[in-house]
């Protein structure tokens, strides 16, 4: 599998005259840029982008994505990243030309349709989560998360409240949430969790006060445990005037088992990319829709999507609103998927999808459990969260059990999240895998745990089969190489 | 329930109940206290089968016109433009589309070449040091430069362009507000932004100008002269470029630019009713380690293949947390890949080409306009825009254009206080001479027309 040669940049294969394009044919008057330009604006030197023909190109591509594993190529247990199967009707229809084709601006009464299923897709996403209205304009999770505070934060600030300058977040907290909170202005105050891996309801009554503006949280949480004092938390927040918000990164777990909206919660982003299958990209695009309970609808990004009886408009007249948070109307390819999703579920199908991502969790912690720490051992949610500690013992770490797993063909965990746990290794298999996949992936793991016992350097020097050997991080960032440059400056 | 995303049977079901020690799953959710337990059933529309499914979104989508059927002569940030059909092969790998975010390097090469390759190229149209490997779209990567230079200059004022994007300076206002940074607006002169007025507005406390390239209005603004007036007051030079016209245009990096942002939608990227689209950040060297979102560095493995991977991620959320420079997580890798592919497919010679046959077919599109009698406002250098006053309402002319098969221009009136019966036109390389020529031929007959007509 491995070479000795490098994998070469589409720059090293690019050769002086040659074309991958076919441009129309330029049907009216050409013209010459020092007519039409001044001459400081002309570009004086090409930009150096590569020269190759079109064969050349795709096998260049394809040799890269051969050095890439998705989920179509294997298991991809990546704890709170949802690793689900990405339908390929998803992919059909978010090409259609009245979808993919179709510009922001146009009239809105050329547009119908497209407007008919992002308002279809934002009323489907109210009742799973039991908001009062949904904006589908963030772009990602952490995007929606900022506009969520934002609205938080206009919410208290019309209150004639300027004093709630806090946000508290669980120490388990994935890093957007403290992130998100200070780009919307606020502090972060951390709320510990207790030892069955909840949060500390004592520590939070601690630090509540008149300065909190929300309790930002995962239900369940990063842990993969359902904060069963939900309710309690949510009235130690509303009793100090402070808002509840909920992190939808988890929401493959409970649908239609439990909602956002009834557990108390006034602010709710969901993560299509993750529970709804908007595929993951490499990293992106997803799209982050954030829904909300009346008290906070006055603040909605605008335009807001509404019907009326003339048809669908964008709203634009909100004084209130926090403004707008992106261009045009958010990541609508990647909504079209998600709704096309929802409509190949039904309401039954999203029950199931929890219930078996529940249980394939729960059968895979239990299989797993005899050779590795679990440190919160109770009925998990859709992920659970291992530690390496044992085998750390032994001289192998967490990262080296995860490099050991790429031998085996499977994407390993979230390793070293959260923060709360020990050499973490956090498993969430999804519900669309098999039980032989279920049951493969524990047999490597059980592998690996034997051998971090009988041969530990089987697993430190791992992985052994993959196209390239571990890399030297720390020279990455020392002597950072951002980009290709033909005659390097060594 | 049977479902073809759902693999488990009955067998097996019971089998891993077994293991579990349990005698349902409702028993896996007995921690969720029954106050909070949904009871009932979703309200939602029953499943559809594959078939049924397929033909009910088609003919939702038939709905809308789209611009296989239409002529599209509206941009506004947002252009319909030649995509190299390979673009899309390569993006439907799945090995790509079904990837997250390359933490495993060792089987994210792939991916993280990729990259690289982008970034590569981003820095090479936008004559900059460094590119990150993207961010959501163009306006939030230049809110994300104003939050970038108030950052770094400590200072807590922006000034941003009115030929800026409307919606980018939206976005700029409401990202400025959570980070109490004042946003005040240069005003425009004859379509370009004007640097007198500029000059007067720069004082010690301004953190970043941003001027677009080329305007809102489709001009090319001067950036040569603008660069050393912002300089002179201590503030950065951020500019919001369309990366095609960079094809043409002198790179914003040439003009001492310290961060440059932009759309990459132009580069193979569907129009999809707004996104997602393709941000891009690039930046001078002294702000490497201020960027926000992820970058891709090169480095070498055990054996000294050359090998990449994320990296400076102590700038990132999940390192810094609170102290990170942005919250951006997910970005818009996929798209990126696109205009990666679109780049590279267009190559060098393609992209000056592309660009200059905007230039061409705007020019031809003024002369036109102009032997017909119909004003086509400002002075300028036009890349592939142009500004034209109508006099008349343009949703009025749109519903005209529709009748033809054309999608008409953007109404300046909705945004722009002085320019009520003006139309912003694009047109591009799709866009044939007989179109432009009937588009000309409508829009001369629709304003010849007496204003009764339409009252």
């Amino acid at each position: 599998m491995r070479k000795d040669e490098n994998q070469p940049l589409i720059f090293e294969v690019s050769k002086e005259g040659r074309i991958g394009y076919s441009l129309p044919v330029l049907d009216v008057p050409e013209v010459d840029l020092e007519d039409v330009l001044p001459a400081d604006l002309i570009r004086a030197e090409d930009p150096d982008l590569p020269e190759v023909a079109e064969l050349d190109i795709m096998r260049h591509y394809t040799a890269l994505s051969n050095r890439n594993h998705g989920v179509d190529s294997g298991f991809y247990p990546l704890g709170s990243c949802t690793m689900k199967y990405n339908p390929k009707i998803n992919e059909s229809v978010a090409r259609f030309p009245g979808f993919a084709d179709i510009h922001p601006l146009q009239d809105e009464s050329t547009v119908q349709g497209a407007m008919e299923l992002m308002y279809d897709l934002q009323e489907h996403l109210k009742e799973i989560t039991g908001m009062d209205e949904v904006t589908l304009q963030p772009a990602a999770g952490a995007h929606g998360e900022w506009t969520g505070l934002m609205m938080i934060r206009a919410f208290h600030e019309a209150n004639g409240d300027f004093g709630r300058t806090k946000v508290i977040v669980p120490d388990s907290a994935h890093g957007t949430n403290p992130a998100s909170a200070t780009v919307a202005g606020f502090d972060t105050v951390t709320v510990k969790s207790d030892e069955n891996g909840l949060v500390d309801l004592e520590d939070l009554k601690r630090v509540v006060g008149p300065d909190t503006a929300a309790l930002m949280l995962t239900n369940p949480n990063t842990l993969g445990l359902f904060e069963e004092n939900i309710l309690e938390m949510a009235a130690i927040i509303h009793e100090v005037g402070g808002k509840l918000y909920y992190d939808g990164a988890n929401l493959n777990a409970v649908m239609n088992k439990a909602r956002p909206g009834d557990m108390g919660f006034d602010v709710v982003h969901l993560n299509l990319h993750k529970t709804f299958t908007g595929p993951h990209g490499g990293g992106g695009p997803g799209s982050g829709p954030v829904g909300v309970k009346k008290s906070l609808l006055p603040y909605l990004p605008k335009p807001v999507l509404i019907k009326t009886e003339d048809g669908y408009t964008f709203d634009d007249d909100r004084p209130d609103s926090i403004g707008r948070v992106k261009p045009y109307y958010g990541n609508f390819g990647i909504n079209v998927r998600a709704y096309t999703y929802i409509r190949s579920m039904g309401p039954d199908g999203l029950k199931a999808v929890s219930e078996y991502a529940v249980l394939n969790a729960n059968y895979m912690m239990r299989r797993l459990a005899p050779y590795f720490d679990l440190p919160y051992d109770r009925h998990c949610k859709h992920e659970f969260v291992l530690s390496g500690r044992r085998q750390k013992k032994l001289g192998v770490r967490t990262l080296d059990m995860a490099k050991r797993l790429l031998d085996f063909g499977y994407h390993p965990p979230t390793i070293y999240f959260p923060l709360n746990v020990e050499e973490g290794m956090m498993i969430e298999p999804t519900e669309t895998e098999s039980k032989e996949t279920l049951d493969a992936f524990c047999d490597a793991m059980i592998q690996i745990a034997e051998e971090a016992e009988n041969s530990p350097e089987t697993v430190q020097e791992a992985p052994h089969t993959t196209v390239i050997s571990r890399l030297d991080e720390a020279q990455a960032a020392r002597k950072p190489v951002l980009r290709y440059q033909k005659e390097k400056a060594e | 329930m049977e479902h073809r995303y759902l693999p488990m049977t009955a067998q097996d079901k019971e089998a891993m109940l077994k293991t579990i020690g349990v005698d349902s799953i409702e028993e896996l959710f007995s921690d969720i206290p029954e106050k909070v337990r949904f009871k009932g059933e979703y309200n939602l529309k029953p499943a559809k089968s594959e078939s049924a499914l397929l033909k009910e979104l088609s003919r939702l989508a038939a709905k809308n016109a789209d611009h296989r059927n239409y002529a599209s002569f509206l941009g506004a940030g947002v252009y319909d433009h030649y995509k190299p059909v390979i673009v899309d092969h390569v993006i439907s790998r799945s090995e790509f589309y079904t990837a997250y975010t390359p933490y495993q390097p060792e089987i994210s090469q792939g991916e993280l070449q990729a990259i690289f390759e982008f970034q590569t190229m981003i820095a090479e149209l936008t004559g900059m040091e460094i590119a990150n490997s993207s961010m959501y779209d163009g306006g939030t990567a230049l809110a994300e430069a104003g939050m970038l230079a108030a950052g770094h200059t400590k200072r807590k004022k922006i000034l941003v362009s009115q030929a800026v994007h409307p919606e980018s300076r939206e976005v700029v206002r409401s990202y400025a507000l959570g980070q109490s940074i004042e946003v005040e607006e240069v005003p425009l002169k004859d379509g370009v932004t004007d640097a007198g007025a500029l000059k007067e507005l720069l004082d010690g406390d301004v953190a970043a100008v941003m001027i677009q390239y080329p305007n809102f209005f489709g001009q090319v603004e001067n950036l040569k002269a603008l660069e050393p007036v912002i300089h002179d007051s201590g503030a950065l030079f951020v500019v919001s470029a369309n990366p095609l016209a960079l094809g043409a245009l002198e790179a914003p990096g040439n003009f001492g630019a310290d961060i440059t942002v932009g759309d990459a939608q132009p580069f193979g990227i569907p129009e999809a009713f707004g996104g997602p689209h393709c941000g891009y950040f690039a930046v001078s060297k002294k702000l490497m380690r201020k960027v926000p979102g992820r970058l891709v560095g090169e480095t070498v493995d055990e054996e000294g293949r050359r090998g990449f991977v994320l990296t400076l991620q102590a700038r990132e959320q999940h390192i810094r947390r609170d102290k990170a420079t942005s919250n951006i997580c997910s970005n818009q890798a996929l798209n990126a890949l696109a205009a990666s592919v679109a780049m590279t497919a267009l190559g060098k010679k393609g992209v000056r080409e592309m660009a200059v046959q905007n230039i061409a077919k705007t020019r031809y599109m003024k002369q036109q306009l102009e032997g017909a009698g119909l004003s086509v406002e400002f002075g300028g250098a036009h890349f592939n825009e142009l500004t034209v006053k109508l006099g008349k309402s343009v949703k009025a002319l749109n519903v005209r254009l529709l009748e033809q098969g054309i999608i008409g221009g953007y109404d300046l009136g909705r945004t722009y206080d002085g320019l009520q019966g003006h139309v912003l036109v694009a047109v591009t390389e799709q866009r044939t001479k007989e179109e432009i020529d009937l588009f000309v031929q409508e829009l001369a007959a629709f304003v010849q027309e007496k204003e009764a007509a339409h009252a």
